[in-house]
C-alpha cells in the first residue's frame, strides 16, 4: 500500500451519439481509464454512477432523446480525477431548481429527480454551466488518493 | 442484453429477480415487464437485487413507480439482497423510509405476503 508509484498525469476525451445504449459505454470507458489511479471499488462505482447520471441527463433533458453529441473528458492528475460531461442541447433554465433533490422536469418518465443529488454526494466538487439553447456542462472533481483532502 | 429479468410467483406475490445493469437504457424493459406481470393480478411485489451489478437514479425512478402502483392497489412492495452501494442510493433518495428492505428473498417473502 505504501509502495511509491510514478505520478500519473493523463487525459482522454470521448464523444458519442446521444443514445441510451451509450450510457453504459461511457461509464465503463471512464471507469477503465480511471483504473490506472488504483481507485477502490467503492470509488469506481461512485464514478460510474455519476457518469451515468450526467450522460443520462444530457440524453433525456439536453437533447430530449433526439440527435446530438455528448462529450465526456477525464483528466487524472496528482491523485485527482476531473470529469466533464457536456451537451449542446436545450440547457437548463433554472439550475437551482434542477439541483433540488427529487425535482424532475419529467415526472411522466418516472425520473427520480436524484441525478444532481447523487453527483453532489459522490463527488468532492461539482460545477454546472448551462444556458437555455446553448447546452449544459457538468464538471466534477473527485480526490482519489488523499483522504485528508477528500474529507471536506 | 445488459439486464436480465427473471420472474417467479407465489400466491399473490410477484418476485422479480434482476441481474446486470439497471440504468435509463434498461429501465423501460423493467417497467414494461413488471407492469405486465402485475396486470395479471398479483398484489405484492418483491424485487431481488442480488445480481444487480449497477444501478443509478433511473433505477430509483422505476422502483418508485412500481411502489406507487403496488401500494395504491393495497399491496406491499419490498426489496431484498441490496448491496451497500445501492443502499446509498436508496438512502439519498429517502426511499429507505418507505421501502422495506430485507437481507434475503426468503425473509422478504415471509414479511411481504403475509399481514
Amino acid at each position: 500500500m505504501a509502495e511509491m508509484k510514478p505520478e500519473i498525469n493523463n487525459y482522454m476525451e470521448l464523444k458519442f451519439a446521444s443514445r441510451s445504449e451509450n450510457e453504459s459505454f461511457a461509464r465503463v470507458a471512464v471507469a477503465a481509464f480511471v483504473s490506472q489511479l488504483d481507485p477502490t471499488m467503492e470509488q469506481l462505482t461512485e464514478i460510474k454512477t455519476v457518469v451515468s447520471e450526467a450522460v443520462t441527463n444530457a440524453i433525456i433533458h439536453g437533447y430530449e432523446n433526439g440527435e446530438g453529441l455528448v462529450l465526456v473528458t477525464c483528466r487524472l492528475q496528482e491523485g485527482t480525477m476531473e470529469l466533464t460531461i457536456e451537451d449542446q442541447g436545450r440547457g437548463i433554465e433554472d439550475i437551482e431548481e434542477a439541483r433540488q433533490p427529487l425535482f424532475t422536469s419529467k415526472p411522466e418518465l418516472e425520473r427520480s429527480g436524484m441525478g444532481f443529488t447523487i453527483m453532489e454526494n459522490f463527488m468532492d466538487e461539482i460545477e454546472v454551466s448551462t444556458a437555455p439553447g446553448t447546452g449544459t456542462r457538468v464538471r466534477v472533481v473527485k480526490y482519489l488518493k488523499n483522504p485528508s483532502v477528500a474529507r471536506h | 442484453m445488459s439486464l436480465q429479468i427473471e420472474t417467479a410467483t407465489t400466491g399473490e406475490t410477484l418476485i422479480v429477480r434482476l441481474s446486470g445493469e439497471l440504468d435509463h437504457h434498461t429501465a423501460e424493459q423493467v417497467r414494461t415487464q413488471v407492469e405486465a406481470e402485475l396486470d395479471r393480478g398479483y398484489v405484492h411485489l418483491v424485487v431481488n437485487m442480488e445480481s444487480l451489478s449497477f444501478m443509478d437514479s433511473s433505477g430509483l425512478g422505476v422502483m418508485l413507480g412500481r411502489y406507487k402502483r403496488v401500494t395504491a392497489a393495497g399491496g406491499r412492495m419490498s426489496l431484498c439482497a441490496v448491496n451497500e452501494q445501492l443502499m446509498k442510493l436508496f438512502e439519498l433518495s429517502g426511499m429507505m423510509k418507505i421501502l422495506r428492505i430485507y437481507p434475503t428473498e426468503g425473509q422478504a417473502l415471509a414479511e411481504t405476503g403475509v399481514a
